[in-house]
C-alpha cells in the first residue's frame, strides 16, 4: 500500500472557494475558524493521519481484531496509535467546548476526519461514533447524564456505540424486540444486539452503549422504540469506573472489509438485565437516534470519497511505476509507465473528477450544516437546512456508491496486481464495500430523499436548488472559452435531465408511490451526478478567474479547469441517460411475479 | 533560564523539488513550506528542557517573509512560549543569520541557543558554528544526547567515527541531530493556544545587523540525468572505454 498524502492543497481550494470558511468563520461562535488556524489544523491532522494512522491501515487489514477469552483485543499499533489521537485533543474537535471539546466548525471537522478515514478507515470509525453519541447525548440526555458521559467521551477516554440493529431489526427498526423494564431510577435491559462497531474493545477503560429498546408497555413499531444509556462498566458517582454491567460480547463478525474495527454481537442482561439509563423520554429514541442521523451520514458520505481519494492516491502512483507497453502509435523506444497509455489516463481522470466532485459536494453540504447551527438569521437557517435535507441522502448515498466503484477502477489500474491482496488496492474495495450499506443503504437514502426530500414539499426544495443552478449556469459566459463553454452546456443539459426526472417523481408519485420508489436510485445517482457537475463548474469558474488574474500556482488551477471539463464532457452525461431510464417509467422492474426472478 | 530556538521555513520535505524557469534557484512559489526537520528537533528539545523545569521560557526565532510566522506558530503550538520574528524578504546566508541570531540573543539575555545542524534546503551546516564563534560561546554541535545540569552541558555528538561526548559551559549553543529526539506531534488545544501567543516582529535595522549577501549565485542546474548503462563484451573492450570515453585510466 502506498503512503498516503492528505490531498491539502484541493480541500483548501474547497474550503475556502466552494464552501466558503470565511462565511462559516463568521458565524457566532466560529470565529477561531480563521484561514490560518484551519491550515494549521490540516496540516497537523495530515501528519497524525499520514505517519500515524495510515501505515496501520494494512497492519490491521491483516491482523484483524479478535475475541479473546471474552475480551475483544485490537491489532496490534491501535492502542499507541489511539492515545496519541486522543492525547492531541482531536476527538473533540467539532465537539461543545463546555465539555472539554474545541467547539471548531463541521465544514473543518468533515476536511479533517476525510484524512482519518482516508489513511485509516477501520480506526476512524471508533471516533467516529463517539462523536454521534455524544451529540445524542448533548441534545436529548439529561444535565448529570451531560456530565457524566460528555467530557469522557470528548476526551476520547471512553468511547460510544450505537446499538439499533438485531437479527430481525436492520432497515426496519420498529422491529426491535430489546427489552427494558423499569427498576428504581434506571431500567434494566436485556436482548441481543448485533452489527455493533467498537461493540467491545481495549483502548479504552469503559464504553457507552446507546441501546434502542422497548419497555414492557410500549407501543408496537417504531413509536415505541425508547433509547438507554448502558456503560460498560458502572460509573461511581465520582466518575470513576466501577463493576462490570450485564453485557457480553458473544462474537465477532468475519467480514468483507474493515477487519481492524471489531463488529460485535452483544449480549444485554445474561445476569438479570444490564442497567440502562433512559435518555429524555419513554418511546423517543428513534427521534433522539436520527437527531444524529444527518451528521452521521454525512460522515459516512465523507468515507466513500476519503476511501475513493485513497484509491486514487494508490492507482496514480502505480501508474507512475509500472512500466509496460509503449503507446499506441509507437513501435520502437522505451517502454513507458502505464501513465502513458490513454486507457489508464481514462480511468484516472474518471477517478480523479469525481473524488473532487465528491469533495466539493460533501464540504458545501457541511458548510450548510454549520449554518442551520450558527446562522442567526431563521429565514436564512431555513434555507440552509432545506439544501442540507436534499444533499445529506445524496451525499451518503452517491459519495458511497462512487466510491465502490473509484476504489474498483483502483484495482483495475494495478491490473492482475490489484487483484493480490500485496498492493493494498483490492483493500480499499473490501472496506469500502460497507459503506453503501451502513447508516442507511444507498436504497433507504434513496426511498429518504424521493419520499421525504422531493415528494413531501412537492418538489420545493428541489426545485429552488435547480433554480440556484440554473442561474449559476446563465452567470457562466462560455463566449471567449471553449473550456467554461463546454462546462457550462453540460451543466445546462444536467439540470433539465434533474429537473425533468424531478418533475416525473412528483407526477409517478400521484399515479403510484411504487413507481418512484423504483427509481429512487437512478435518481439519486442523478441528484448526485448534476449536483457533482455544478460545483465541478463553480471550480472551474474560479480556476479561470485565477489564472487570468495571473495567480500563482497555476498548474493547480490549469488541472483544475482541464479536471471540470472531462467531469463535463464524459460524467455529466450519464445525467442523460438516468432521466431516459427513469422516464421510462418503473414498470418492468415492477412486473415480473416473484417467482419469475 | 531562556533558550531560544532557531526555526527555518523550507520546503516541505515531502515536495519534489523544482528549478525556476531562469534557471535563478529553486521554485518555492506555491510550494507546500514546513519547519525545517532539524529544527524541530530542536523545538522538542527545548519543550522537553522546559517541561523538566531545566529552563524557564523557550523562544522560537525564524527569520525571512512574512510566512516565517507560520512556522513560528508550529514551533509555539509544540510547546515554545513565544516567537521573534525578524522580517526581511532578502535572501539571508548563514553568517547574516548568525549575526542576526546573535543580536537576538543579546536582546533576549538566553544562556542556550538551540539550532538545527542544518537546513533540508542550503544544506549549509554552518549557522550553528559560526553563531558560537560571534558570541564566543562553546558549541555542541550534531547532538544527539543533550543533558544540562549545574551550569554545563553534557553533549552527545554524532561524528564519524562513532560518539563523542563533550562537556559544556554555558551559555553555550546546540546544533541538533537526527536521533537527539522524535518530535511531538501539536495537539489540537496547542494549536489553537498557539495562536494566542505573541510573536515580537524585528526588522534587521533594528537590530543593527547587515544582511548584504557576500556571495552571488551564478546559476542553479538539475544535477545531470543518468544514462543507461551497456554490457560490454569483454574486460579489453570495458578498459577500452574506461580509457577513452571515461578517461578515468
Amino acid at each position: 500500500m502506498t503512503p498516503y498524502v492528505p490531498p491539502i492543497r484541493d480541500m483548501e481550494f474547497v474550503l475556502n472557494e466552494l464552501a466558503d470558511l470565511n462565511a462559516i468563520a463568521a458565524l457566532p461562535g466560529y470565529e477561531q475558524a480563521t484561514p490560518d488556524l484551519v491550515s494549521a489544523v490540516l496540516d497537523e491532522s495530515g501528519k497524525l493521519a499520514a505517519e500515524v494512522l495510515a501505515p496501520l491501515n494494512q497492519v490491521g487489514d491483516r491482523a484483524g481484531s479478535h475475541l479473546d477469552k471474552g475480551i475483544v483485543r485490537t491489532s496490534e499499533g491501535w492502542k499507541d496509535a489511539y492515545r496519541v489521537f486522543t492525547e492531541g485533543g482531536w476527538n473533540g474537535l467539532a465537539l461543545d467546548e463546555r465539555y472539554g471539546g474545541q467547539g471548531l466548525p463541521w465544514l473543518v471537522a468533515t476536511a479533517v476526519q476525510e484524512m482519518w478515514h482516508a489513511a485509516n478507515m477501520s480506526f476512524a470509525l471508533c471516533p467516529m461514533l463517539t462523536q454521534a453519541a455524544v451529540e445524542v447525548i448533548l441534545k436529548h440526555g439529561s444535565d448529570q447524564q451531560k456530565e457524566t458521559y460528555v467530557r469522557k467521551l470528548t476526551a476520547g477516554t471512553w468511547t460510544g456505540t450505537m446499538n439499533l440493529t438485531e437479527p430481525q431489526a436492520g432497515s426496519d427498526l420498529g422491529a426491535v424486540r430489546a427489552k427494558a423494564v423499569p427498576e428504581g431510577d434506571h431500567y434494566l435491559i436485556s436482548g441481543q444486539k448485533i452489527f455493533i462497531s467498537y461493540g467491545d474493545h481495549d483502548l479504552t477503560e469503559n464504553i457507552v452503549h446507546l441501546v434502542l429498546a422497548r419497555t414492557p408497555d410500549a407501543p408496537a413499531g417504531v413509536k415505541g422504540i425508547s433509547m438507554f444509556i448502558v456503560p460498560k462498566y458502572l460509573v461511581h458517582d465520582d466518575g470513576s469506573v466501577g463493576e462490570p454491567n450485564d453485557v457480553r460480547t458473544v462474537s465477532l463478525e468475519h467480514k468483507l472489509g474493515i477487519h481492524a474495527s471489531p463488529t460485535a454481537v452483544l449480549a444485554y442482561g445474561d445476569n438479570g438485565g444490564a442497567v440502562g439509563y433512559l435518555m429524555g423520554e419513554e418511546n423517543h429514541g428513534l427521534e433522539y437516534m436520527f437527531t444524529m442521523m444527518n451528521l452521521a451520514r454525512l460522515v459516512v458520505g465523507v468515507e466513500g470519497l476519503a476511501i475513493a481519494e485513497r484509491a486514487y492516491q494508490q492507482a496514480r502512483e502505480y501508474a507512475r511505476e509500472r512500466v509496460q507497453g509503449r503507446p499506441p502509435g509507437t513501435r520502437a523506444g522505451d517502454r513507458v509507465t502505464i501513465i502513458e497509455h490513454p486507457d489508464v489516463r481514462r480511468m484516472l481522470m474518471t477517478m480523479k473528477a469525481q473524488v473532487e466532485a465528491m469533495r466539493a459536494v460533501a464540504y458545501v453540504a457541511t458548510a450548510a450544516f454549520d449554518k442551520t447551527l450558527r446562522q442567526p438569521d431563521a429565514g436564512e437557517r431555513r434555507k440552509q437546512h432545506e439544501l442540507l435535507d436534499l444533499l445529506t441522502p445524496v451525499v451518503k448515498g452517491w459519495c458511497t456508491e462512487l466510491g465502490v466503484e473509484i476504489a474498483s477502477t483502483g484495482v483495475q489500474v494495478h491490473g492482475g496486481m490489484g487483484y493480490i491482496e500485496e498492493t493494498g488496492a483490492s483493500q480499499h474495495l473490501r472496506d469500502a464495500r460497507i459503506t453503501t450499506i451502513y447508516e442507511g443503504t444507498t436504497g433507504i437514502q434513496a426511498n429518504d430523499l424521493v419520499g421525504r426530500k422531493i415528494v413531501r414539499d412537492q418538489g420545493q426544495g428541489a426545485k429552488r436548488l435547480i433554480e440556484t443552478m440554473q442561474s449559476f449556469a446563465a452567470e457562466l459566459d462560455g463566449k471567449q472559452d471553449d473550456v467554461i463553454e463546454a462546462i457550462r452546456t453540460a451543466l445546462v443539459e444536467g439540470i433539465d435531465a434533474m429537473s425533468r426526472a424531478t418533475d416525473w417523481i412528483l407526477a409517478a408519485h400521484a399515479r403510484d408511490p411504487r413507481l418512484p420508489a423504483a427509481a429512487s436510485v437512478p435518481y439519486l445517482r442523478l441528484f448526485g451526478t448534476v449536483v457533482g457537475g455544478w460545483q465541478m463548474a463553480r471550480a472551474a469558474l474560479v480556476a479561470r478567474h485565477k489564472l487570468d488574474a495571473g495567480a500563482g500556482d497555476s498548474r493547480f488551477y490549469q488541472a483544475k479547469l482541464t479536471t471540470a471539463r472531462f467531469y463535463a464532457e464524459h460524467i455529466m452525461p450519464q445525467a442523460r441517460a438516468l432521466l431516459h431510464a427513469i422516464l421510462q417509467g418503473s414498470e418492468a422492474t415492477l412486473a415480473l411475479d416473484t417467482d419469475q426472478f | 533560564m531562556k533558550v531560544l530556538v532557531g526555526v527555518k521555513r523550507v520546503i516541505d520535505f515531502n515536495v519534489k523539488i523544482r528549478l525556476r524557469a531562469d534557471n535563478s534557484g529553486v521554485e518555492t512559489a506555491n510550494v507546500k513550506m514546513s519547519m525545517n526537520p532539524f529544527d524541530e528537533i530542536g523545538v522538542e528539545e527545548a519543550v522537553r528542557l522546559k517541561e523538566a523545569g531545566t529552563v524557564e521560557e523557550v523562544i522560537a526565532v525564524s527569520l525571512g517573509v512574512q510566512q516565517c510566522q507560520d512556522t513560528i506558530r508550529t514551533a509555539l503550538a509544540m510547546g515554545a512560549d513565544r516567537g521573534i520574528h525578524v522580517v526581511t524578504d532578502a535572501p539571508l546566508e548563514p553568517l547574516a543569520v548568525a549575526k542576526l541570531l546573535k543580536a537576538v540573543v543579546d536582546k533576549e539575555s538566553a544562556e542556550l541557543v538551540i539550532v538545527g545542524k542544518q537546513a533540508i534546503d542550503d544544506d549549509s551546516n554552518q549557522t550553528g558554528q559560526m553563531l558560537a564563534a560571534l558570541l564566543g560561546w562553546p558549541q555542541g554541535t550534531f547532538a544527539s544526547k543533550l543533558v544540562i545540569d549545574n551550569g554545563r552541558a553534557e553533549v552527545t555528538r554524532e561524528i564519524d567515527g562513532g560518539l563523542e561526548t563533550v562537556m559544556l559551559k554555558l551559555p553555550a549553543v546546540i546544533s541538533t541531530d537526527l536521533r537527539l529526539n522524535e518530535p511531538r506531534y501539536a495537539s489540537l488545544p496547542n494549536i489553537m493556544k498557539a495562536k494566542k501567543k505573541p510573536i515580537e516582529a524585528l526588522k534587521p535595522e533594528d537590530l543593527g545587523v547587515d544582511t548584504t549577501p557576500h556571495l552571488v549565485t551564478l546559476r542553479v542546474e538539475e544535477p545531470p540525468k543518468r544514462q543507461a548503462g551497456v554490457i560490454v563484451e569483454n574486460a579489453d573492450a570495458l578498459v577500452d572505454k574506461l580509457k577513452n570515453e571515461a578517461k578515468v585510466i
